[in-house]
């Protein structure tokens, strides 16, 4: 056998070299068989999202304002609606008021002068002695909370309107899409400026005495005006995949099992269209800080000594020549939360739901 | 039911069907809309632990009966029978699914995409609350997994990493899942190719046997009800034209369309098929939107006469066991 391996072949031979041909062994037999790892659908969208570097990096982004929005206030020497030179029993010391970044007040240099320690103001302060980079970091705390919990209002009603109008239909679903229809001819913004000064002065009574007195009117009337008014697209967009949804076999076949119709709602229609909900949730943060920053700007957001991007950004206007960073700043948060909220989003419509991308 | 051919016992009739219609509205512009009648009247048993073959061309009403049949429309008139007792109240449909259950046609849309296979198999149990641990679900979804020819170790896979035969023994074990006495089988293999066809089949066949089942068994391949079924119905748009033992209805057709359908089989023997004569139709069927008057078949029957056009043919009982609706049926055969 050996003898015969070792003649030299003519390298233009047809011959089969049988050393080639070696029956596999059993660590190989079994390395063919290797069953794949049963993938889930969601496994598959997130190795997806990991590959889109934008997406990644708009995560990142998000993941360390928020981090910062929740934690920084809490060892931050200074508070929000502290204003610096007022100690009580004490003249106030105009020296805090408008410093410039970086820059400490009078009794600040002399303690740092006797070699004491001073914690410095990142951003200078404010008109009121109020240390800046506090209030730009709550006011993104804010704006943050803002947008999540008026989109999860926003979800919420979407889910229940839009599964009950699909997965019924009939006159159900025309009775709710006429809502519908009726709330989206009404213009946005009027609407927008209309409720939310018309509940400011309801909520402002109603509130005195309960928990949510806190939290001020003014946030709670943007909730319900984001509740009242921006539920219809995403109760539209969740009708219409449900609608195609409820013609698949699984569904009758549920229905042949005896399962009633919230049962096949919760465990087959909004499981099937839960990477639509997840992204168009996603997106709609942004448009919820964007809302609330501009309700702020026009002094219908957040109540006064409390800060949101919005209201920093109008306060800012009032010395504008002379401190334009105080534009600048919550200008620029504002842009990175939406512009990494909406590339995060696209970066998840493209992960989760490939057909969607158009 | 003393035929000496018959090889497996069939008793007392488990579904009565009678003069069931099932009519869908088609909205016809703005305002109005008219019926597309999808089932016209069909009336028929079904014996326990029988298989009855329902054939018949696409878009004849087979479907629609056999989910009317199962109250997963409400039906627009007609009575269905469970055993002697009238289904009329939710609580009669809902004790009527625990027994009646149905394998889909597609292997594909009928598995929902998210769940896992025990998910999906579980879930009627999960419906109807029919174990009292999860120890106790577990054992059941691995029994029926196994039943139907399925590994344990597939229990935690999703729908999509099957190929459509498996997909299919998932649908099976799911309409198991209850322990019914009767399955709505709703073209179960014409999705599959005919190697898991024939797998797939005989599974049926030996579950019926197993575990006592009845099935309606919906096809348009002639030659598969005829293997599986014991009694084969015939339908044509919406009316059911013969009825009768499978090997008679098809050594003896005796209606006009049912002897055209089984001209159509293919065989295997060349000198055979040579022999056959096919019986070619002419024309379209028919919409159910505009059914034609008397007979539904007459517009392509070869036979028809004036009397045809006037009065629909009644289904009668022509010998024992047999069922045929034709005016002119003396004269044909």
């Amino acid at each position: 056998m050996s003898a015969e391996n070792n003649i030299k072949k003519n390298p233009l031979s047809l011959q089969v070299n049988m050393d080639d041909f070696i029956p596999a062994t059993d660590s190989e037999k079994e390395y063919m068989v290797q069953m794949r790892p049963s993938t889930t659908f969601f496994k598959d969208g997130v190795r997806r999202l990991i590959k889109n570097k934008v997406a990644l990096v708009s995560f990142i982004v998000i993941v360390i304002i928020t981090l910062m929005a929740i934690f920084v206030p809490i060892f931050w020497p200074y508070k929000y609606e502290s204003m610096l030179g007022m100690v009580p029993g004490q003249p106030m010391d105009a020296s805090f008021n408008n410093l410039r970044p970086m820059e400490y007040s009078v009794t600040e240099q002399a303690k740092l002068d006797a070699g004491e320690k001073v914690f410095p103001h990142l951003f200078g302060t404010d008109a009121q002695g109020r240390d800046y980079f506090i209030r730009v970091v709550y006011g993104t705390r804010i704006s943050l909370a803002v947008g999540f919990f008026a989109s999860l209002i926003v979800l919420v009603i979407g889910i229940v309107v839009g599964s009950i109008s699909g997965y019924v239909g009939g006159t159900v679903d025309i009775v709710l899409m006429r809502i519908v229809d009726i709330i989206y001819s009404l213009p946005d913004m009027l609407m927008v400026i209309l409720l939310a000064s018309v509940l400011r002065q309801t909520l402002d009574t109603a509130l005195v005495g309960t928990p949510f007195e806190k939290v001020g009117s003014n946030i709670i009337s943007l909730f319900i005006v984001f509740a009242v008014l921006y539920w219809v697209s995403m109760a539209r967009l969740i009708r219409g995949q449900i609608l195609s949804l409820r013609e698949q076999e699984y569904v009758l076949a549920a229905q042949t099992a005896g399962a009633k119709g919230s049962w096949i709602i919760k465990k087959h229609l909004i499981p099937n269209c839960i990477s639509v909900i997840v992204i168009s949730t996603a997106l709609q943060i942004p448009s919820a800080i964007f809302t609330e920053s501009y309700l702020s700007f026009l002094g219908l957001g957040v109540n006064a000594p409390m800060p949101s991007l919005g209201s920093l950004a109008s306060d800012a206007l009032n010395g504008l020549s002379s401190y334009p960073y105080r534009l600048v700043i919550p200008a620029i948060v504002i842009s990175l939360i939406v512009l990494s909220l909406n590339l995060f989003g696209d970066g998840l419509r493209d992960a989760f739901d490939p057909k969607l991308n158009g | 039911m003393s035929d000496g051919t018959m090889t497996k016992q069939t008793g007392q009739p488990i579904i009565s069907v009678k003069h069931l219609k099932q009519y869908f509205d088609i909205s016809d512009g703005f305002l109005g809309s008219r019926p597309l009648k999808a089932v016209d009247d069909i009336s028929f048993d079904i014996n326990e632990g029988e298989t009855l073959g329902l054939v018949g061309e696409s878009g004849c009403g087979k479907t629609t009966a056999g989910r009317s049949l199962l109250q997963l429309y409400k039906p627009t008139a007609g009575e269905i029978f469970y055993r002697g007792k009238k289904i009329v109240t939710k609580s009669d449909i809902a004790e009527f699914r625990k027994k009646a259950t149905m394998v889909f046609q597609d292997p594909y849309s009928s598995l929902d995409p998210r769940m896992t296979v025990a998910d999906i198999i579980g879930e009627p149990l999960d419906v109807h609350h029919m174990y009292s641990s999860k120890e106790e679900r577990r054992e059941k979804i691995l029994t029926l997994m196994e039943h139907v020819g399925l590994n344990s170790e597939h229990a935690a896979r999703y729908a999509h990493e099957f190929s459509g035969g498996q997909r299919q023994r998932v649908g099976i074990a799911r309409a198991l899942a209850v322990d019914p006495d009767f399955i709505v089988c709703d073209e179960p293999v014409s999705a599959l190719d005919v190697s898991i066809q024939a797998q797939v089949i005989n599974m049926f066949a030996e579950l019926q046997e197993k575990m006592n089942l009845t099935y309606l068994f919906i096809a348009h391949d002639l030659l598969v009800v005829r293997h599986i079924s014991d009694r084969i119905a015939v339908m044509y748009l919406g009316h059911m034209v013969e009825l009768g033992k499978a090997e008679e209805v098809y050594s003896k057709p005796m209606h006009p369309y049912t002897k055209a359908l089984i001209s159509a089989v293919p065989v295997p023997d060349p000198k055979v098929a040579k022999a056959n004569k096919r019986i070619a139709l002419t024309g379209e069927i028919p919409s159910p939107l505009d059914a034609p008057s008397g007979c539904p078949f007459r517009t392509r029957c070869q036979y028809a006469t004036e009397q045809c056009a006037a009065e629909v043919p009644e289904f009668k009982e022509v010998e024992s066991g047999r069922f045929c609706a034709c005016h002119r049926l003396s004269e044909i055969n």
